[in-house]
């Protein structure tokens, strides 16, 4: 019962990092309708960017916990986004109107360039971070398993539902929003309502560029070492995460999110580790095979 | 798309060069190196400065290029409209008609050729392998239009089968060759069966999945497969039962021949058997291209809501192009595997399934050639630049990128449909898009 408790706590955890990624999909299939491919990589980049702000600032001095934090989230959204919006200036823009799976490939030489770009420059090695946060709290004191909650878990949850709340406002309340859900929708009404859709889709790229900076951020806290190769499988997790909530659907992204985090702690506790990407990928299959719209999704017809 | 004028083509270079420069300076601008206590940063402002001056020059000269491509489409389209449609074979595609004879005549008689070493034998064995996984690829991709990311699992599956057999029932090659192929059918089957449901892209990502899985599995099942470790002393192929040994006893081919003993027989027995496999594999694909089942494939790939209208059982159609296809994949995996003498998890990754397809989508999916000429770019440039190893890989993405911008449709983009009604067309590869949409 402890031991379930505290894999739930690390489950959630690992699932808010999930569903942040996961967000970055879903909005983007939700609008052009692609697989964005290297949205894993921009989310690596993004740990890479917080890695070195931390390094500066702390070379800087600035070593007040909250302040770096804040200032270091600030940093990655920023050039992680600007990165969202070279990606898809650079490989999917020109592919509009093109068949179907030509942004698809793209993507994927994308993905291939942005890993091999990190690893050039920084080097093949993994690189540590010390804990920038300790302590956490005791939750139940059991006989022989004491369940705790870390300070740093707090943090990344708490600031994944910041975020999170941000972003809905964005996209329920301002016009940007209001325009990407029209997008979405139709995209040539859109246009023709006077909404600048090619602005539109490269803001969808920013700000799932910027979630993915969020979500890099919070992994390099939560385990203290990247390397260039963490975007791959973390990409096709959250995937899978977006497609189990319904793609197209931002709350089920979340949802996806959360569940694929538990289900991947609950499976590396009980059963095997070095099983657990076998649990997450046959999951995406399943659900494919018996549940295409996801949880949340919408069921879309194919009309000749 | 902003007026091509010279001052806006300048801004335009000058806002990427910006974009440029925060891109690049957290990541180029700056190194994490190990320091004494945790990560040290080393800053590298020229290699930021050039490469933003590189994106400034190459954002310029493009800009140029192309408002000066844009004016001569202008007049060359107004020309066109102007000129009779034009019938029959293109000079380029009567020149195709004589590229696959030579080629083929260069490949067969290549061990033979005057200056010709070991190495150039062993390069020409590799790039052989890629054609034939190419066309293999090519039956799923280019013929049935489904897009699979996890073709290297078809080949691990011939590999380790080919391996496992050896070990445990003590076959040889040639006994074992078939069955490698049926078992990577039968594998085909059992993941195609469920997931060829699915549209296009979602195929895609699913037999990503599949390939990682089976990755995984070899790599974690060490009392089978051995484990990161791999499994070693697969026995080599014989020539009629003829061992290739260097002792040119009686029973030996070198000996049975009343040669000189030499290593390079067997590496240009090599390269004929996969010559021959590749062949077959070709041979094969234009072959059941006129058969119901190609034509069926082909029928599907440009539109499936209309085949299955037809009355086309479409997943058992999309079966058998995946059985194909996962059949020479498992050829081509025992082939790997007799060659090398040792397999392991470590050659059957994702990449490696990126690069054949990079190699069919670089071909113009669908196209027998192409692929050919595709895999020999591929493979000799990465063989070119064997020495900047992190590099080549860069290199690779960026032309992955590059090629859907420019030429989305491959090297040889088009090709006769093989089988029409009425007035031929050509056949591009945006129909390789199950749907469409």
């Amino acid at each position: 019962m402890d031991y379930a408790l505290q894999q739930l706590v690390n489950g959630l955890t690992l699932g808010m990092i999930y569903g942040l990624i996961a967000l970055g999909y879903t909005m983007v299939y939700g609008i052009i309708g692609m697989i964005n491919f290297a949205h894993g990589d921009v989310f690596m980049i993004g740990a890479f960017i917080s890695l070195i702000s931390f390094i500066l600032l702390g070379m800087g001095g600035i070593t007040a916990v909250p302040i770096a934090l804040v200032l270091v989230l600030a940093i990655a959204m920023c050039f992680t986004a600007l990165y969202g919006f070279a990606v898809e200036r650079v490989a999917y823009r020109p592919l509009r109107g093109s068949f179907r799976l030509a942004p698809l490939i793209s993507a994927i030489g994308m993905s291939i360039f942005l890993q091999n770009f990190v690893q050039v420059a920084q080097g093949a090695r993994v690189k540590p971070l010390e804990p920038v946060v300790t302590g956490g709290i005791v939750l139940m004191e059991g006989g022989t398993f004491t369940v705790t909650i870390s300070a740093m878990q707090i943090i990344i949850i708490l600031t994944t539902l910041v975020v999170l709340t941000i972003f809905t406002l964005i996209v329920a309340r301002t016009p940007l929003g209001r325009a990407m859900r029209a997008c979405e929708q139709d995209q040539r009404m859109a246009k023709l309502l006077g909404i600048d859709v090619d602005r539109t889709i490269s803001l969808t790229f920013v700000i799932g560029a910027a979630l993915a900076a969020v979500a890099g951020m919070m992994y390099l806290l939560y385990y203290g070492v990247i390397d260039f190769f963490i975007g791959f499988v973390a990409g096709v997790k959250a995937f899978t995460a977006a497609v189990l909530g319904g793609i197209g659907s931002l709350p089920g992204a979340v949802l996806g999110g959360l569940l694929i985090g538990l289900i991947e702690t609950f499976w590396s506790a009980y059963f095997s580790v070095q099983y657990k990407d076998v649990a997450a990928f046959s999951i995406l299959a399943l659900t494919l095979l018996f549940m295409p719209s996801g949880l949340l999704g919408r069921h879309d017809v194919e009309k000749v | 798309m902003a007026q091509a004028g010279f001052p806006a083509i300048v801004k335009d270079a000058g806002l990427a060069a910006l974009v440029a420069l925060g891109v690049g300076a957290p990541l180029l601008g700056l190194q994490t190196v190990p320091g004494e206590r945790g990560l040290d940063l080393v800053t590298r402002p020229g290699l930021l400065l050039a490469t933003v001056c590189a994106v400034f020059v190459g954002r310029l000269l493009l800009g140029l290029f192309l408002a000066n491509r844009r004016s001569a489409a202008r007049s060359a389209a107004r020309r066109a409209a102007d000129a009779p449609p034009r019938i029959g074979l293109t000079p380029m595609q009567r020149v195709g008609k004589m590229v696959a004879p030579a080629f083929l005549a260069l490949a067969v008689l290549m061990p033979v050729l005057p200056g010709i070493g070991r190495y150039e034998i062993d390069l020409g064995t590799l790039v052989l392998t890629y054609v034939m996984l190419g066309w293999g690829l090519n039956i799923v991709v280019g013929l049935a239009g489904l897009l699979d990311l996890g073709y290297v699992a078809f080949y691990a599956v011939g590999a380790y089968g080919y391996a496992l057999l050896a070990k445990f029932f003590d076959l040889s090659f040639w006994a074992a060759l078939p069955l490698t192929g049926l078992l990577a059918a039968a594998w085909g089957i059992i993941l195609g069966f469920p997931v060829l449901r699915l549209r296009g892209d979602y195929l895609a990502i699913v037999t990503l999945a599949f390939g990682e899985i089976i990755r995984v599995v070899l790599l974690n099942w060490t009392s089978l497969t051995g484990g990161p470790n791999g499994m070693s002393g697969i026995p080599r192929p014989t020539f009629f039962g003829l061992p290739f040994s260097m002792s040119g006893g009686e029973g030996t081919f070198a000996g049975f021949f009343g040669l000189e003993p030499s290593p390079i027989h067997r590496v240009m027995f090599l390269y004929y058997i996969i010559l021959a496999l590749a062949l077959i594999t070709n041979f094969v694909t234009i072959r059941l291209r006129r058969h119901p089942v190609g034509r069926a494939w082909e029928a599907l790939r440009e539109d499936e809501i209309a085949s299955r209208a037809l009355g086309l059982s479409v997943v058992a159609v999309k079966l058998t192009a995946f059985a194909t296809g996962a059949m020479f994949g498992g050829f081509a995996g025992a082939f790997f595997a007799t060659r090398q003498g040792f397999i392991s998890p470590e050659s059957f990754t994702f990449i490696e399934s990126a690069l054949i397809l990079a190699i069919v989508v670089l071909g113009g999916m669908g196209s027998q050639l192409g692929v050919a000429i595709a895999a020999t770019l591929m493979i000799g440039g990465f063989e070119v630049f064997r020495g900047l190893d992190e590099y080549r890989m860069l290199v690779f993405g960026l032309a992955m990128v590059a090629i859907m911008v420019w030429r989305p449709r491959g090297l040889i983009s088009s090709r006769e449909p093989s089988v029409s009604l009425g007035a031929r067309r050509n056949v591009g590869a945006e129909h390789v898009a199950e749907g469409k949409g």
